[in-house]
C-alpha cells in the first residue's frame, strides 16, 4: 500500500535523543501525570480494594464478569459503539466528498455547520431532541394525525445509535475533510496519466491516502460513543458500561468498587480500540513530498449531479441541525407540550439570561480557549514525538493521553478535589478551587481530540521534507515552526476547533470544580436552569448562545484556515 | 511527646485563634460572603437570595448550584478546608449522611413558632443539626394533553397505577437516584407492609414508561408530554403548573409529608451568615417567599398558609396529608442501601422483562374478563405472584449479612458481596419475569 516512494532515511537521524525533545516528553508526562493519572488514580484505585477493608484484591474483576447485567452492557456498549462508526460513516462521506472533490458553492457552510452537531448543550440538547423525534415529539404526533403510526426513533439500543450517530458523525466529517484537501493533486494526476480513473481512482488512491484522516474520526467516535454517558441516559437506556460505572459512582458511592471497575474496563477497551487503530494506519506510508497542491482536483459537476448533491447535503444537514432547530424553538417558545409545536412565541427567555450571560459567554470562551490551546500544544508535541522521534516510551504517551477519553468526568472532578482541595496556596485558598483547575480538566478531558487531529496531520506529511530542511542546514526548532506547523496547520485547527466545541459544553468535570456563578460557563448556568419547568426557556436560550458562539469560533478558524492557506500559495 | 510539640501546639492554637476572629468580630453586622450548597433550580434560589440580601444589607448569599449527590459529596471531599457555609436540599437522607461525617453544626433555632411535627414526622432534626424550611408531599403529577389524547381515565391512588389502562403511560424516578423517590418507595413499604408494598410498587412499576435517573426527569417528561403520568414531589407539579404547563397533581392516600431542609456545615467559614439565613428562611418573611408563584412550596409556618390562595394545599389542616403513615424513620435508614438496590435490581434493570410479563398478564384478563375459565384463572394468578416475588424478606433484608454486603463488612467467608447479592437478585428477578410472562401467555391460549 506504500503510495510515496520517499526514502526512508533513518541512518541521517542520529541515534541521540535530541534534548529539547526529550524535555519537552517529560513536560508532558508531568503534565498528564499531575492533572489526569494523580486524580483519576486517587478515585479509581478503589476497584483494586476490598469493600470495608480496603486491602488489595482482583475479586471486583472477577464479580464484574459474573455480572449477567454487566456483562450485556459490555456488549451492548461494543455494539452502539460499532455501529454508530458505521451510521456517522454514513453521514460524514456525502458531506466531505461533496465539499473537498467538487467545486461547490457554500462549501466552507457546510464544512462550518458540520461542527454544529457536536454542540449539543447537556440537558436543552436532550429535551430538545425528544421534541422532535421522541414518544411523543413533533414527528411522531405528525405521523400519527395522518399515517397513524409512530416510528421509534429514541428507542433502545438503536436510538442510542441514531442520536450518537447525529451528534459525533463531525468527528469523521472534519477529520476526512482535511485529509482529503491535503491528498496532493499529483498523485491524481500521475493516476490518471496512467489511466486510472473513476472509482478505481477512488479506491487505489484517494481513499487510501485519506485513510489517515477516516481512522481518526472513526476512532474518535467509536471511543466517545464507547465512554459516552449522556447520550444513554437522556434516552433511559442504562444496560451500557458507561452508564453503568456513572450510575454506581454516583448512587451507591464513591467507595463501591464495582463503578471503578467498570471504569477500569473503559480505559483498557478504549486504550486497545485506540492502538487497534494506529496499527491499521500504521501498516502503510500515507505521506506525500509534494505539498502545496490544493488536494484533489475539484471537478465541475453537472446540473443533474449538482441537484442531487445539494439534495443530499440538504437532507443530511436536515436531519443533523434538527436538534438545534428544536433547541431555538425550546428557547422561544411558551409553552411546548404533547403538541407539534409551541402554543406561542416569545423573546422573553433571552431578556431573561440576558443580563447573566455576558460572565457565562466570558468564561466560557476563556476555559475553553485555554483548553483548546492547551490540548493543540500538548496534542501536536505528543504527535510529533510519537511519529517523528524515536524516544523511548513515546507510545505511551500516546495511549496515556488517550485514556483520558475513558476517565468519566465526575471521576476527574472528584480526582481534582482529593488531590488538590488540601494544597493551599498562599491566602489560604485552596488550589481546587481556582478557576484554572476547571481549564486544566477540561483540557485533559479534550486532549486525545486534538491528539488524534495532530497526528492524523502529521502523518500525512513526508519525513524527507523535514530532512531537506535540516540537510539545509534548518535547526529541528525552526522545521518544525517553518515546516511541519504550516503543513499541518489544517489538522491542527481542525483539533482546536472540535476541543474548543466540545469543551464549551461540557459539564461533567466542571460541576465538580465550579466555585459559583462567577465562574461559571454557559454549560453550568444551563443546568442550573434546566432544573426548573420555568428555566426550560431560559436554558435553552442559553444553549443557543452557546451554539452560536462555537458555531462563529469554528467559522472564524475555516476562514484562518482559508486565508493561510493563500498566503502559502495553495489556493490558486 | 516533646516540648517542642507543645511550643508548636500553641502556636498553632493562637494562629487559629487569631485566624478565627475576623469571623468573631462579625458576629454583629452578619455581613459579608454566605456560600450556600444547594441542589434548588434558579427560580427557587433567586428570590431568596433578593431578599435576604435587602434584610441584611452588605452580605451577599453565593449560590452553587449541584444536585444533592454532588453536593454531599462536594463538601465531604472539601472539608480540608471547608469553604461552605450552608446546605440546603431536599432528600433528609442526604443530611443523615453528613451528620453522620460530623460534616453539620450544630446549632440551637431562635425561630419560634414552627411545630414539632408534620404528621409522624419531625419537621427540625431532633439534635439540631438541620431544619426544615418547607414541607413537600408525593403524588401523581399528569399531562391533561397526553391523557385527553390517550383517553386516558384519571389516577388518583397508587393503585389505580397498575391498572392495565395506564400500560407504558407512566414514569418515575429511581429510588437510588432521588432521596424523595426513596421516600416515597418506603413510605408504600412500611404503609402496606414489606409483602404487599412490594407488589404494589412492582405492579405499578410494570406499567412504566422508563425509570429516570434523575427526579426532575420525571416532571420533564410530562410537562414535555412524553408520558402521561409521573410519581413526582409536588412542588414540581406546582411549580409547572404555575409555569403554564398542561398538567394536574393529586396527592394520594397513602403518602407522607417530608421537610425539605437547611443545614449549618461544620467549620462554616462565615458562621455568623449562615445562621443569619437559617433564621430569616424560617422567619414569617422568609417563608411566604414560598409561596411565590416559580418556588410554591409548603410553609412550616402554619399562619403563612393564610396568605395563600384558597387552594394552596394545606398539610395541618388537610386530614389527608400526613396522618396516614407513621412513618419510621430508624428502619428507612436501616434498610435504605437495601431497598434502592433491590428496586434498581428488580425494576430499573430488568424492566424490559418486567413490563413484557406485566403486558401479557393484562391481556390474559381482558381475555379472562370476556370468558371465564378456572386453570386459566389460576395462571393469571401465578403470574402475578411470580412478578411479586421478593429475593429477599423483611427480616432478611434488614439482618447483618445483608447490610455488611452493602457497607464492606470484615472478611468472613460467608459474607456475600454487593456485586453477588445484585446478581442474585437480577437473576431471581429475570427468571421469575419470564416464567411469569409463559404463564400468563398460556392462559391466554386457554381461554381462547
Amino acid at each position: 500500500m506504500s503510495v510515496s516512494a520517499a526514502p526512508v532515511a533513518w541512518a541521517s537521524r542520529a541515534p541521540r535523543i535530541d534534548f529539547g525533545v526529550a524535555a519537552a516528553a517529560v513536560l508532558i508526562a508531568l503534565f498528564l501525570l499531575f492533572f489526569l493519572v494523580v486524580p483519576a488514580v486517587m478515585v479509581v484505585y478503589v476497584a483494586f480494594t476490598e469493600k470495608g477493608t480496603g486491602v488489595f484484591t482482583l475479586v471486583n474483576f472477577l464479580d464484574f464478569f459474573a455480572t449477567d447485567l454487566l456483562m450485556a452492557s459490555f456488549w451492548n456498549s461494543i455494539w452502539v459503539a460499532g455501529m454508530t462508526v458505521a451510521v456517522a460513516s454514513v453521514l460524514a462521506l456525502p458531506l466531505a466528498a461533496i465539499t473537498t472533490l467538487f467545486k461547490f458553492r457554500g462549501a466552507i457552510l457546510i464544512q462550518t455547520l458540520g461542527i454544529v452537531p457536536l454542540i449539543m448543550p447537556p440537558f436543552a440538547g436532550a429535551v430538545a431532541m425528544q421534541l422532535l423525534f421522541g414518544r411523543n415529539g413533533t414527528i411522531n404526533l405528525l405521523l400519527d394525525q395522518w399515517l397513524g403510526l409512530k416510528i421509534p426513533f429514541m428507542e433502545g439500543l438503536n436510538g442510542v445509535i441514531f442520536v450518537q450517530a447525529i451528534h459525533y458523525f463531525p468527528f469523521i466529517l472534519v477529520n476526512l475533510s482535511v485529509a482529503l484537501r491535503n491528498i496532493d493533486q499529483a498523485m491524481e494526476e500521475a493516476a490518471q496519466n496512467l489511466g486510472c480513473s473513476g472509482f478505481r481512482l477512488f479506491r487505489r488512491i484517494v481513499f487510501p491516502l485519506a485513510l489517515p484522516g477516516y481512522m481518526a474520526g472513526a476512532a474518535l467516535v467509536f471511543l466517545k460513543v464507547f465512554d459516552d454517558l449522556a447520550t444513554p441516559l437522556l434516552l433511559n437506556v442504562k444496560d451500557m458500561l458507561a452508564p453503568q460505572a456513572y450510575l454506581r459512582i454516583t448512587s451507591i458511592g464513591i467507595d463501591d468498587p464495582m463503578g471503578y471497575v467498570i471504569a477500569v474496563i473503559l480505559v483498557v477497551i478504549s486504550v486497545a480500540a485506540m492502538a487497534l487503530a494506529a496499527r491499521a494506519v500504521k501498516d502503510g506510508d500515507f505521506a506525500t513530498t509534494q505539498r502545496g497542491g490544493g488536494g484533489l482536483a475539484r471537478r465541475s459537476m453537472t446540473r443533474g449531479e449538482e441537484i442531487a448533491a445539494y439534495a443530499t447535503v440538504g437532507l443530511i444537514l436536515l436531519l443533523v441541525l434538527a436538534p438545534h432547530v428544536g433547541l431555538l424553538l425550546l428557547s422561544i417558545g411558551t409553552v411546548w407540550s404533547f403538541s407539534p409545536l409551541p402554543d406561542a412565541y416569545t423573546l422573553k427567555h433571552y431578556a431573561t439570561v440576558f443580563s447573566e450571560s455576558a460572565g457565562y459567554i466570558k468564561n466560557t470562551i476563556l476555559y475553553a480557549g485555554l483548553a483548546a490551546g492547551i490540548d493543540v500544544v500538548v496534542g501536536g508535541a505528543i504527535a510529533y514525538i510519537v511519529l517523528r522521534t524515536r524516544l523511548v516510551g513515546r507510545q505511551g504517551l500516546d495511549l496515556l493521553a488517550t485514556a483520558a477519553l475513558a476517565v468519566p468526568g465526575v471521576v476527574l472532578g472528584i480526582g481534582y478535589l482529593r488531590t488538590y482541595y488540601g494544597v493551599t496556596l498562599p491566602g489560604g485558598v485552596p488550589m481546587a478551587t481556582l478557576w484554572i483547575m476547571i481549564v486544566l480538566a477540561l483540557a485533559v478531558r479534550r486532549l486525545p481530540y486534538a491528539l488524534r487531529a495532530c497526528s492524523a496531520a502529521l502523518h500525512q506529511i513526508s519525513v524527507s521534507l523535514e530532512e531537506a530542511a535540516e540537510n539545509l542546514g534548518a535547526t529541528k526548532v525552526r522545521t518544525v515552526r517553518r515546516i511541519l506547523v504550516p503543513l499541518a496547520v489544517g489538522g491542527i485547527m481542525a483539533g482546536f476547533v472540535t476541543s474548543f466545541a466540545t469543551a464549551a459544553v461540557e459539564l461533567s468535570a466542571t460541576m465538580m470544580l465550579v466555585q459559583g456563578t462567577a465562574d461559571a460557563p454557559l454549560a453550568y448556568g444551563l443546568y442550573v436552569y434546566m432544573q426548573s419547568p420555568a428555566g426550560r426557556g431560559p436554558g435553552a436560550a442559553l444553549g443557543v448562545i452557546a451554539v452560536l458562539l462555537v458555531a462563529v469560533c469554528a467559522f472564524l478558524s475555516h476562514i484562518v484556515i482559508q486565508r493561510s492557506g493563500i498566503s502559502k500559495g495553495v489556493e490558486r | 511527646m516533646s516540648d517542642k510539640f507543645h511550643v508548636t501546639s500553641a502556636f498553632a492554637v493562637a494562629f487559629l485563634v487569631a485566624s478565627a476572629s475576623p469571623v468573631l468580630a462579625q458576629d454583629n453586622k452578619t455581613g459579608g460572603k454566605v456560600t450556600v450548597v444547594t441542589s434548588f433550580p434558579k427560580d427557587v434560589t433567586e428570590p431568596f437570595k433578593k431578599a435576604f440580601e435587602k434584610a441584611h444589607p452588605g452580605a451577599t448569599l453565593e449560590v452553587q448550584n449541584r444536585n444533592t449527590n454532588a453536593g454531599v459529596k462536594y463538601i465531604e471531599e472539601t472539608k480540608s478546608a471547608n469553604q461552605s457555609d450552608l446546605f440546603w436540599a431536599s432528600a433528609p437522607d442526604a443530611f443523615e449522611v453528613l451528620k453522620d461525617k460530623k460534616l453539620l453544626q450544630k446549632y440551637a433555632l431562635k425561630a419560634a413558632g414552627i411545630p414539632a411535627k408534620i404528621g409522624a414526622y419531625p419537621i427540625n432534626d431532633p439534635d439540631g443539626h438541620y431544619f426544615g424550611f418547607a414541607m413537600s408531599g408525593y403524588g401523581i403529577m399528569w399531562n391533561e394533553r397526553y391523557i385527553a389524547a390517550n383517553k386516558l381515565p384519571l389516577a388518583k391512588e397508587w393503585s389505580d397505577l397498575s391498572k392495565a389502562a395506564y400500560f407504558d403511560h407512566v414514569a418515575m424516578a429511581a429510588p437510588s437516584r432521588s432521596g424523595t423517590t426513596h421516600l416515597t418507595v418506603e413510605t408504600i413499604l412500611q404503609g402496606e407492609g414489606w409483602d404487599k408494598g412490594w407488589r404494589t410498587i412492582k405492579e405499578m412499576s410494570g406499567n412504566f414508561r422508563t425509570v429516570t435517573e434523575r427526579s426532575f426527569g420525571v416532571p420533564d417528561m410530562v410537562n414535555s408530554g412524553q408520558v402521561g403520568y409521573g410519581i413526582v414531589i409536588d412542588f414540581f407539579s406546582f411549580s409547572a403548573t404555575a409555569s403554564g404547563f398542561p398538567v394536574k397533581f393529586v396527592y394520594p392516600s397513602i403518602t407522607t409529608i417530608v421537610p425539605a431542609n437547611v443545614a449549618i456545615v461544620a467549620n462554616a467559614p462565615n458562621r455568623a451568615g449562615a445562621e443569619a439565613f437559617v433564621e430569616f428562611l424560617l422567619s414569617p418573611a422568609g417563608q411566604e417567599i414560598l409561596l411565590e408563584k416559580s418556588v410554591r412550596r409548603l410553609p412550616v409556618r402554619p399562619e403563612t398558609y393564610a396568605k395563600a390562595g384558597p387552594d394552596y394545599p394545606n398539610p395541618f389542616n388537610d386530614p389527608r396529608l400526613g396522618s396516614m403513615v407513621k412513618f419510621d424513620v430508624d428502619k428507612s435508614g436501616e434498610r435504605s442501601s437495601v431497598v434502592s438496590a433491590l428496586y434498581d435490581q428488580l425494576v430499573t434493570f430488568q424492566l424490559d422483562g418486567l413490563k413484557a410479563a406485566t403486558k401479557a398478564v393484562h391481556e390474559a384478563e381482558a381475555a379472562l374478563a370476556k370468558k371465564d375459565n378456572a386453570k386459566a384463572r389460576g395462571l393469571v394468578k401465578e403470574a402475578r405472584d411470580r412478578i411479586a416475588a421478593l429475593p429477599v424478606n423483611e427480616k432478611d433484608a434488614s439482618s447483618a449479612e445483608v447490610r455488611g454486603a452493602f457497607v464492606g463488612a470484615k472478611k468472613d467467608e460467608k459474607n456475600p458481596r454487593q456485586a453477588e447479592l445484585e446478581q442474585r437478585w437480577a437473576a431471581f428477578a429475570k427468571d421469575n419475569y419470564a416464567k411469569a410472562k409463559a404463564a400468563a401467555e398460556e392462559a391466554r391460549k386457554l381461554v381462547r
